[in-house]
């Protein structure tokens, strides 16, 4: 059997998301599309962090951060000017942030830019910091954008945050940003200068003496993580439809790094799988947190059982499963043929002999 | 024609003085042995040569160039490559990709068009990688391409970084004890291995070994140190009879052996 190649396989299988994102969009409950719209949007956010995190091998606990960024730009920029003035009690909107009116996607991608744009100014001093300090020092930057948040009320509305956004989000959105998320990620990593990341990711000084610039490669694979943060946040915003700076603290940062920890650092795939699993977990898992009765056994509601039951999750599998569900594996058209193949192997034998 | 010169250089951590006034001063084409106890500072000569320390004092010039205070990757690209004592693979990758890598500072593709497989990009791909396969051939690495180096025996790895620093196409080339967890047969093979890259790149070698059989049959001349200064100089016959290099390193050599 010739095995068909790879770009028509993932035309097909584009073609068959888009026929299943229609259905689903058009069919399905609410629910179960706000699930999916999040677990598509961890795409985004996930293999984003891989990528500085898994791939690069760069600690950094900014997400929410550059999260914030892009879901306060877009959240700007899509609101329409009227609803603005009535929004923004503790101070007037800034000019001309009042004025300005955009599409949704040309929100996105300014939120995308911008928190690029501070990632860029920021990684320049703290990548050269290592491991720890490097966590460290990006969640330090990621609670300065909340506090800075809660003190430019002329441009955030301060603590009240920003409500009404419009619910610009749906399947198409999500589903699409976390395709053209994976496609520009997988083709960074895959190419020479993938390479050069996951060698600084291996051995920093032996790809530093090799002739890889470190901080032009760590602070272009951070940059590009933000972007599509950013991206994330944007989605976000116009997907809750309301933020304020409490949605970003650490907690969100959290959830994409098991997301991230769950599918396996390293592997895009795992990171797909993982944040669609997770959020169909969570979602299951609410129950619990409401209170139940088992037998003659009555639980009472624990609010934030959910997080712990994921806490443990995650502790049992970083404790015997180190790389992840995934390991570093990566889907391919090949590996695919190969798996099908191989199931199919012990009878073609058989027939062979009689032949 | 003078290649390499290390002006009197000296680096202190802290309190300690690792390396005091070394003189070296290589010329186009030399094989040089660099020798002595453990702790005599060998391995930080190689680091300051390769930018990964920087000398407390003096300077050190790469082809008539002051190259003190560069960072690794720009000295890279002047064209100094070296291994480590203990090994430095990216032990996570395949094989072939730890020695593109070594190509690295030889690629021109911008970001856009890797990302998006432009053709020039493609084609760039395909010579490295064609240029790769070559290099593992020279030491019968080519089949395990796409094996994690990671996962090779110690002396393949050994080989395998060797073949990393040639990928960058250097002038000079720094060798940290290439024979260290070889076998006696390996160690032979080794030994004509750097003599053929020496004449097929054109190389200009600084050798750090503890095996005598390697540093005495391959070098011209050799170097050593003990507690970071430069106790001896010459020719592998006036170092092995140097009543001083005895007493502070080939003795205690020849009584391990
Ligand atoms: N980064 C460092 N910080 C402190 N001391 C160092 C450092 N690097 C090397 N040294 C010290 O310098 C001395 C020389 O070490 P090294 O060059 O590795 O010796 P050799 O390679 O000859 O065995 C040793 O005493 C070592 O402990
Ligand atoms: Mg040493």
């Amino acid at each position: 059997m010739k095995q068909p190649s790879g770009k028509i396989c993932t035309v097909i299988s584009l073609m068959f998301i888009f026929i299943l994102v229609y259905v689903a969009q058009n069919k399905l409950d609410a629910y179960l599309i706000r699930i999916l719209n999040l677990g598509a949007m961890y795409v985004t956010l996930g293999v984003s962090l891989n990528l500085i995190y898994g791939f690069t091998g760069q600690f950094s606990l900014g997400h929410a951060g550059f999260m914030a960024i892009g879901a306060y730009v877009t959240a700007l920029l899509v609101l329409p000017p009227y609803y603005k003035e009535v929004i923004f009690m503790l101070e007037p909107l800034a000019w001309p942030l009042n004025v300005i009116h955009t599409p949704f996607v040309v929100a996105l991608i300014a939120g995308g830019v911008l928190s690029a744009l501070a990632a860029f100014i920021i990684g320049v001093p703290v990548l050269r910091l290592k491991g720890d300090y490097l966590g460290i020092a990006t969640l330090g930057f990621a609670e300065i954008i909340r506090i800075v948040l809660n003190n430019i009320p002329h441009i955030t509305n301060g603590a009240l945050g920003i409500k009404g956004i419009p619910e610009y989000t749906n399947l198409w959105w999500t589903m699409g940003i976390a395709i053209f998320t994976i496609y520009i990620v997988k083709g960074l990593i895959s190419s020479s200068y993938g390479r050069a990341l996951m060698a600084i990711r291996e051995n920093e000084i032996a790809a530093e003496v090799m002739g890889v610039n470190l901080t032009y490669h760590k602070v272009m694979s951070f940059t590009i993580s933000a972007f599509f943060a950013g991206v994330g946040g944007g989605l976000f915003a116009c997907l809750l439809t309301t933020i304020d700076p409490k949605a970003f603290r650490f907690v969100m940062t959290y959830n994409i790094l098991i997301v991230v920890v769950l599918g396996g650092l390293g592997s895009i795939t795992g990171t797909v799988i993982a944040a669609f699993l997770y959020n169909f977990l969570l979602e299951s898992l609410r129950p619990i947190e409401a209170g139940f009765n088992l037998g003659p056994m009555h639980f009472p509601p624990i609010p934030g059982l959910r997080m712990v039951t994921f806490s443990v999750l995650l502790l049992i599998l970083i404790l015997y499963k180190q790389k992840g569900l995934l390991g570093g594996f990566e889907f391919s058209w090949k590996w695919f043929f190969q798996s099908i193949k191989k199931v199919f192997k012990p009878k073609k034998t058989t027939e062979g002999s009689t032949l | 024609m003078e290649i390499l010169n290390l002006d009197n250089i000296t680096i202190k951590f802290g309190g300690l003085t690792a390396v005091k006034d070394f003189k070296l001063e290589l010329q186009h084409g030399e094989l040089v042995g660099l020798i002595g106890p453990n702790g005599a500072g060998k391995t930080t000569v190689f680091n300051m040569i390769s930018g990964i320390y920087t000398p407390s004092t003096n300077k050190i010039y790469f082809q008539n160039r002051d190259i003190t205070g560069m960072k690794p990757d720009r000295i890279a690209k002047l064209g100094i490559a070296r291994t480590f004592q203990n090994v430095r693979l990216m032990d996570n990758l395949s094989v072939i990709d730890n020695v593109m890598i070594g190509f690295h500072l030889h690629l021109h593709s911008n970001l856009a068009s890797a990302i998006f497989r432009f053709p020039g990009y493609v084609r760039e791909e395909e010579g490295i990688y064609q240029k790769s396969i070559e290099l593992l051939h020279k030491v019968d690495l080519e089949f395990n391409k796409e094996v994690q180096a990671g996962s090779l025996p110690y002396g393949q790895q050994r080989k395998l970084e060797i073949i990393r620093a040639l990928a960058t196409r250097p002038k000079l080339l720094l060798l940290d004890e290439p024979a260290a967890g070889m076998n006696p047969q390996e160690t032979k093979e080794l030994m004509g291995f750097i003599q053929k890259i020496r004449k097929d790149f054109d190389l200009t070698i600084l050798l750090i070994e503890h095996d005598m059989k390697v540093v005495m049959g391959i070098c011209e001349r050799i170097i050593v140190l003990n507690y970071g200064q430069t106790i001896a100089e010459g020719n592998p016959a006036e170092i092995q009879h140097n009543p001083e290099v005895i007493k502070a390193y080939l003795g205690v050599e020849a009584q391990y052996a």
